[in-house]
């Protein structure tokens, strides 16, 4: 089955993003396919580089980029939403003329409308949030 | 339908609202802190009790399991599931709504 | 550069968006808003539901000048214009927090909880903000 799923807040403040990458994974470990990640709200923190967690905690940013690497999973994070909370890749850097850019490897920077094609092509939505 | 609950109901009435709009026959699934309604002697419980008779309701077992919730003071009826038994509960049921 | 990527062909879904929370004190009412207006080019089944403080977003006379926060209310007036035109708001809700439709900013139909419920119920993508 096709699972879409979107995540609305950031990592550590908020347990969901936890839960989140869990049940991507138990979901993967079932043979389902996971059809996007969506990243929302707060939850485009999920895609900084520069998270630098402390060393015997787990790393949500890297655990969601291994996730893209190892089974090619879709991770979106929104636009507008990212812009107003200073998650960049170096294209949308430049673009607003800032010197430094920030986003994590495996996400993709891109509109709310994959959130909603998302809704219209898996067979469920699943989301986890505030 | 599944209806995902993930916050306290002695903090907010997101599991109140979930009740109010299910219908009979839909499950309603606690995660993070809404496990904190699942045991005890509380009015969440006595609340839950009565939700059983006519819906499923789950807990998941990792989140109570993290804050110590008394799995013992679980009431008969209140299923527990892992993040397996999660993403079958998704695929059973055609929509999901989580209570945000 | 972000062009969205339009209907997919064919396909329509029933989709809701619920909102429960109040504007300003968060973002989530302005975002979901968001996302009701883009999601509008998919030419799906949308209804917006207001239950619990999200009937808030949709209360009159909201001057947001002196704080500084993006005013958004008279975009609810938009929706129309994007074919968004089920918007609903339960009897309960509004009730509990001495509100009346004339209090509204667009008209609405009042539902009761168990009419909520039912229509919840039929939807394929229910999505909280």
């Amino acid at each position: 089955m096709k699972i879409a799923i979107m995540v609305n807040t950031g990592p550590y403040t908020h347990q969901a993003s936890d839960t989140a990458y869990l049940f991507a994974s138990a979901a993967l470990r079932k043979g389902h396919e996971i059809y996007r990640v969506f990243f929302y709200h707060d939850g485009v923190n999920n895609g900084t580089r520069l998270t630098v967690p402390p060393q015997d905690d787990r790393h949500v940013v890297n655990r969601w980029s291994e996730l893209a690497d190892q089974h090619g999973v879709d991770l979106v994070v929104c636009v507008a939403a990212a812009q107003r909370r200073g998650i960049m890749d170096a294209d949308e850097a430049k673009r607003h003329g800032n010197n430094a850019d920030n986003l994590a490897s495996g996400f993709r920077i891109s509109g709310l409308g994959q959130l909603v094609e998302a809704a219209v092509q898996a067979d469920r939505l699943v989301s986890f949030g505030d | 339908m599944l209806h995902i609950v993930n916050k306290s109901p002695f903090e907010k009435n997101s599991l109140e609202t979930a009740v109010r709009l299910s219908q009979p026959d839909s499950a309603i699934l606690l995660i993070e802190d809404a496990v904190y309604a699942a045991s005890g002697d509380t009015s969440a419980v006595t609340m839950l009790k009565d939700v059983l008779r006519d819906r499923q309701v789950f807990a998941l077992g990792p989140d109570l399991q993290a804050r110590g919730v008394d799995v013992e003071k679980v009431p008969d009826g209140i299923e527990i599931i892992d993040y397996e038994g999660f993403v079958d509960l998704v695929v059973a049921h055609e929509s999901t709504q989580s209570w945000l | 550069m972000y062009e969205e990527d339009g209907a997919p062909g064919g396909i329509v879904k029933k989709i809701a968006y619920v909102n429960r929370r109040a504007p300003h004190g968060t973002i989530y009412a302005l975002e979901g808003l968001e996302v009701v207006l883009i999601g509008a080019a998919f030419d799906q089944d949308v209804s917006m539901i207001f239950v619990d403080d999200g009937v808030y977003d949709l209360k009159r006379g909201q001057d947001t000048g002196v704080s500084g926060i993006k005013n958004f209310s008279p975009a609810y007036r938009a929706l129309e214009m994007y074919d968004v035109e089920k918007l609903y708001a339960e009897s309960e809700s509004l009730q509990k927090r001495g509100l009346v439709v004339e209090d509204l900013i667009v008209p609405v139909e009042v539902l009761s909880s168990a009419e909520v419920a039912e229509l919840l119920a039929g939807q394929d993508i229910v999505l909280n903000f």
